[in-house]
Order: structure tokens, then C-alpha cells, then sequence
């Protein structure tokens, strides 16, 4: 299936929807891996919308991207109360595990805050990390 | 059989809950998965016949069932730190399975929403209004007051819409709810729909939070036909901190960017497509089926400390000991809260600061911690409770970097709607590091010209652009559209005048 088609069908799920737009553009973000300036194009002109507001919308959220990534991503949390626990003093171990291998992204809070460090490798989270446990985490991915 | 209860929260499998079951099943043990009790430091917990232990390896199943384990707390009802609580929103953590309809009727679930349906909708407004209940958000706007403005509007359609976009670090109790009890939420939404005449709900939720999507989805799955005609929906936030600004939010829904709306209109009058809507946090409507029950307004008004009633679950994050989930009666210091309940820090040094309220919040002095748990304390003291989250901080932490990270955080998230958060931040980020690098910048070409009549001739000093922050940090309170502009101030400025020698 191409991708017009694929993105044609998730428009099509997703009909009659109030404010369906955020959702489409996660659909589409989970089936082709990024919202690439075709893919807001084609939304565009289904919603019958500007290919300007649909960008605009697109390029507001983090968790879209305007080009695919295929590399394992490892999302490592920042925040004040993870930072409290010790998170920064394990990022230079966590960059070298990386390399160019894994992307390693900030995400700013799990929601885990009294046992951190923590981190989201796919759909599972990890917990009380330390240089080790994050490092093997990374070289898993 | 052995029944062994094991939590199936976020946090306990992330600290390994369920290679955890997984032992104990194979041991031959009946293991029935729960909502978590909130006490963080010993997850995964597992409990037997009331008593527990933990935090528990596969490795020690064994020793735990044949009595020989080291790592019992004993009875866990009676641990000192569920003792010490006064659970109202969370009375079901650790007691029920999150998508057990039978355990949910059986802990007084649909109670509420049955009363409520026998009573006229401006009679549950008035019940919720006499309970005192505020918005736990961090706003701290009276429910009640709220629900009656949609109900007084004119509308065709209504919508309740529940803020679930948790994204303050050291914040969690949103997550537990909907992980633990999704449908106290339901019937609290339920009941603010039936208050208010609205047909419509929305559960917006975080996408970092798939947990309690997957939860959320789940429940409202078995439940939707028990509160028709009435329908809810969750929908998924994509990565943006400012979408939990309730304009923000809306817009979100609506499939815009989720850029700020002015208010006035009041999403109360034109909310969600411009219609009445409701915005609530998930711990004020997961509040409303215990308000709702008989004699519940009276009894939840009867708890608190001076205008902020009823119980805050209060969330004990970052280096402390004992961290978890602590609800109780507002006006506790933080004295107790975080040295006897939370036990100090986990790093076993001394406290160095809290930041209460999430990234917006001030961070506090150990010399400040009598300072009662209440909305009206803190702002007298230009602090704010906001959700309730406390992170702690021990004596290595550098308060100038964290004011420098309060200002890139807003840079960064940052709708960019109103001016003096999207350029304040950056500057502001820009002008901390220059303080603490104890550096000046050089006199640029056009501040030399003539007609810059305000701009400085000289190299501004260390105390020059101390008095520059200030200054900054008074326009972005003052004039930003929403709190993530406004309230940036407050960590930043806390962590300056108390902790002026780490911005040195």
C-alpha cells in the first residue's frame, strides 16, 4: 500500500469526528513514522484546511516529525524531579552507550517522580536507574 | 491458594511488578493485580492476607512464602504512612482492581451518580458548591461555582472536559487515579454532566501517559452504557507542557496548535467549539461521587484548613526517602511532610530546598517549612501549591542551574502566543547564565547610538543584570497570557534571593 493510501484510510476512520485533526495526525505519525510535508498536503486537502494551518499544527506538537527516524529511540527523563535524583550525572554515560545507534530524546516527566531516574524504551518504562541499568538499557535497544 | 496482591501501576511495573507476578504465579500463588497503595519506595509491593512486603526481586518469592523474608512492613493498613493519610479521592488505592466493576460497586462506586440522578441538576451544583471543592489543577477555582456558570449558560451543546495533561514533574496522582480508579472518574464526570446538562465528554490525556490510556480505554469500554447518554472520550495530547493550560487544552481538542486563548469569554461560557464547557482537573472530578454521596458535601467541607477544603493528594517526589502518594486534610507543614512522612531525603544528605507545584512552582528554604498546605499560604508567600507535588532537593543541587533550567523549560514549551513568555524565557535564559558566569557582555554597536536613550552606555555589572532579571521576571508575571509565563517567575526568583551564592 502506498503511503497516500495508507494515509487516505486513516482520514477515512477517522470521518465524523469532532476536531479529528490531532488524532489523524498521530495515526499518522504511529503508521509512517513522521508527518512528512506530503502527509499534511493530502490531510489538508481532505479536511479542507490550508496546508498552512495543518504545518502549523503539525510543527507545534514535539511528539511530530517532519522526517522518519528508524533508529531505536531511548526517551530519558529531565525533568526537576528526576534532575533531583540524579539524572544528568548518567547522560555522559548514556550518550556514549548511544552513539549515533540509538537516539537518545528528553521527555519531560513519566509521571514516576518518586523513583527515578527514569526512562521509555517502545511501551515500557523503566525505573531507579543508574549508569549501568541505563547504559544496558540503551545497548538493548 | 495464596492470593498475592500486586500492583499494576505505571511505577510498580517500571520498578518490575510484573516479572514479579510472574514468580509468584509460577510458585503456585493466585496473583490478583490492584491498584498501587502510593508508597513508592517499596514498590513492587506485594501484599498477602493485609500484610506486605517489599520492594520485593523475583528472587525473594520464596523466602516470602515460606516466612523467612527480611522485607515485610507488616500490616499495611496500619503502616505509619497510610495511617497518617486521610484518603477520600484515593480510598480505593491499593484495595480494588482498577477495571473490577464488581469491586468498584462494592466500594461504594455508582453511589454518587445514582444520588445525584434523584436530585435536580442545580441541587448537585449546590452540594458540590457546599463541599468547598476547589479545582486541584492549581488554579484553585471553586468547582461548584464553575459547574453552575455552564449550567446558567445558554448552550445547545455542553461539553466536560477533563484536564488528564499532567505534565509537571513531581506530579503524579493524576496518573494513579486513572490507573487505579478510572471509574470514580467516569462517575465524577458523569455527575458533573448531569449537573450541568452537558452530552459530551472529553479525557484529554498526555501521550507519555499510555498506562492510563490503555486503562482509561479499558474502563470506559465496560462502563459507557452505565452512564448514557452521556459519552466520553479520550483523546491524546502529542508532547506539548502548555496544552495543560486549559485554553490551551481546548484548542488542542479542537485540532489547533495549542496556543493560549485571552480570556475573557471564559470556557464556562464559550469553552470547547465555542460552546459551555466544564474544565476540570482529574483529581476535582474524581472528587465529586464522594461529595455526591449522602452526607458527603457536609463531611468534606468539615476537613481542611481555613478555604482550601477537604483532603490534597499530596505527591512526595524527587530525592526523598519515602516518596509516594499522601492524601490528606490541607494545612499539613512541610516540615512534616517532607522530614517525618517523606523521611528526609533519599541521598541521606541534608534538604536543601523544595520545589512545590511542578516546574512552576517556588522553590522553598528549609527555614520556610512551617508554612501551612493551604492556596492562600502560598501565594501570600509568592508560592503556589499548584497539584500538589513536592520534589526534594538535597544540599548538591545547584539552584542557579535549576533557575537557569526554569527559563529554558519555558522557552521551550512556550506556545509562543504573548511576548513576554516567548522572548522573556529566552532572555531570561540567556541573562541567568550570565550571571552565574560571572561574565558581561560587550556594549553592541546599537546600543551606542543616540536615539537608544534607554539603552546602557557601559557594560552592565553583576548587579545591573541581577536588577535586569528582576525586572524581566515582574513582565512576565505581570503581563503573560497564561501561568506557564507568568508563574516561571516564582522558581526562578525563589532560587535567587534564597540561594543568591549559587548564581555566583
Amino acid at each position: 500500500m502506498s503511503d497516500q493510501e495508507r494515509i487516505a484510510g486513516i482520514v477515512a476512520e477517522h470521518e465524523g469526528r469532532e476536531g479529528p485533526l490531532l488524532p489523524l495526525l498521530r495515526d499518522i505519525q504511529a503508521e509512517l513514522g513522521c508527518v512528512s510535508a506530503e502527509a499534511e498536503a493530502q490531510v489538508a486537502q481532505a479536511l479542507n484546511l490550508s496546508r498552512a494551518e495543518v504545518h502549523g499544527v503539525a510543527s507545534f506538537y514535539h511528539d511530530f516529525t517532519e522526517r522518519p527516524d528508524p533508529r531505536p529511540c531511548v526517551e530519558i527523563c529531565r525533568a526537576e524531579a528526576c534532575q533531583a535524583r540524579g539524572v544528568e550525572a548518567l547522560m555522559q554515560a548514556a550518550r556514549d552507550a548511544a552513539g549515533d545507534r540509538v537516539r537518545l530524546a528528553d521527555v519531560y516527566c513519566l509521571g514516576l517522580c518518586s523513583v527515578g531516574p527514569n526512562a521509555k524504551l517502545d511501551d515500557a518504562v523503566h525505573a531507579r536507574l543508574d549508569a549501568a541499568g541505563l547504559v544496558s538499557l540503551i545497548e538493548s535497544a | 491458594m495464596t492470593v498475592v496482591r500486586i500492583s499494576d501501576d505505571a511505577l510498580a511495573i517500571a520498578c518490575g511488578a510484573d516479572n514479579l507476578a510472574c514468580a509468584f504465579a509460577e510458585a503456585g500463588c493466585e496473583v490478583e493485580r490492584v491498584s498501587s497503595w502510593g508508597m513508592h519506595w517499596l514498590e513492587p509491593l506485594a501484599e498477602i492476607d493485609g500484610q506486605g512486603w517489599g520492594p520485593l526481586v523475583p528472587g525473594d518469592v520464596a523466602s516470602v512464602l515460606d516466612g523467612s523474608s527480611d522485607k515485610g512492613v507488616g500490616t499495611i493498613a496500619d503502616h505509619p504512612f497510610i495511617a497518617g493519610q486521610q484518603r477520600l479521592t484515593f480510598s480505593r488505592a491499593g484495595k480494588t482492581r482498577p477495571l473490577s466493576l464488581e469491586d468498584y460497586a462494592a466500594t461504594g462506586g455508582w453511589a454518587g451518580l445514582n444520588r445525584a440522578r434523584s436530585m435536580a441538576p442545580e441541587a448537585v451544583v449546590e452540594e458540590v458548591i457546599t463541599s468547598g471543592l476547589r479545582g486541584r489543577g492549581g488554579a484553585g477555582f471553586p468547582a461548584g461555582i464553575k459547574w453552575r456558570t455552564v449550567l446558567e449558560a445558554a448552550g445547545e451543546c455542553k461539553y466536560i472536559v477533563c484536564n488528564a495533561d499532567e505534565g509537571d514533574s513531581g506530579t503524579f496522582a493524576d496518573r494513579m487515579l486513572m490507573e487505579g480508579d478510572p471509574f470514580a472518574l467516569i462517575e465524577g464526570m458523569a455527575i458533573a454532566a448531569y449537573a450541568t446538562g452537558a452530552s459530551k465528554g472529553f479525557i484529554y490525556v498526555r501521550s507519555e501517559y499510555l498506562h492510563a490510556i490503555a486503562k482509561l480505554e479499558s474502563a470506559l469500554a465496560l462502563v459507557q452504557a452505565l452512564v448514557l447518554p452521556f459519552e466520553i472520550e479520550v483523546r491524546v495530547g502529542a508532547g506539548a507542557y502548555v496544552c495543560g493550560e486549559e485554553t490551551s487544552l481546548l484548542n488542542s481538542l479542537e485540532g489547533r496548535r495549542g496556543e493560549v486563548r485571552a480570556k475573557p469569554p471564559l470556557p464556562a461560557l464559550e469553552g470547547l467549539f465555542g460552546c459551555p464547557t466544564v474544565v476540570n482537573n482529574v483529581l476535582t472530578l474524581a472528587a465529586v461521587p464522594h461529595i455526591l454521596t449522602e452526607g458527603g458535601a457536609a463531611a468534606y467541607a468539615a476537613v481542611g484548613h481555613g478555604r482550601s477544603k477537604g483532603t490534597m493528594p499530596i505527591q512526595l517526589a524527587g530525592n526523598v526517602k519515602h516518596g509516594g502518594l499522601f492524601e490528606v486534610p490541607f494545612g499539613m507543614s512541610l516540615r512534616e511532610l517532607v522530614e517525618q512522612v517523606g523521611g528526609g531525603t533519599a541521598s541521606g544528605r541534608p534538604v536543601k530546598a523544595v520545589q512545590v507545584g511542578g516546574p512552576l512552582g517556588a522553590y522553598i528554604h528549609p527555614r520556610d517549612f512551617d508554612l501551612p498546605f493551604d492556596y492562600e499560604a502560598y501565594a501570600e508567600r509568592g508560592a503556589l501549591i499548584g497539584h500538589g507535588g513536592i520534589t526534594v532537593f538535597d544540599d548538591s543541587a545547584d539552584m542557579g542551574r535549576q533557575a537557569q533550567f526554569a527559563m529554558e523549560f519555558c522557552a521551550a514549551e512556550s506556545c509562543g502566543k504573548c511576548t513576554p513568555c516567548r522572548i522573556g524565557a529566552v532572555r531570561g535564559a540567556e541573562l541567568i547564565e550570565r550571571i552565574r558566569r560571572g561574565g558581561s557582555r560587550a556594549v553592541d554597536a546599537v546600543e551606542t547610538l543616540p536615539q537608544m536613550h534607554n539603552a546602557p552606555k557601559q557594560q552592565r555589572s553583576r548587579e545591573d543584570n541581577v536588577a535586569l532579571l528582576e525586572d524581566l521576571c515582574e513582565t512576565m508575571r505581570d503581563a503573560s497570557l497564561c501561568a506557564l509565563g507568568g508563574f516561571t517567575p516564582f522558581p526562578v526568583l525563589s532560587a535567587l534571593r534564597q540561594w543568591p551564592e549559587d548564581f555566583e
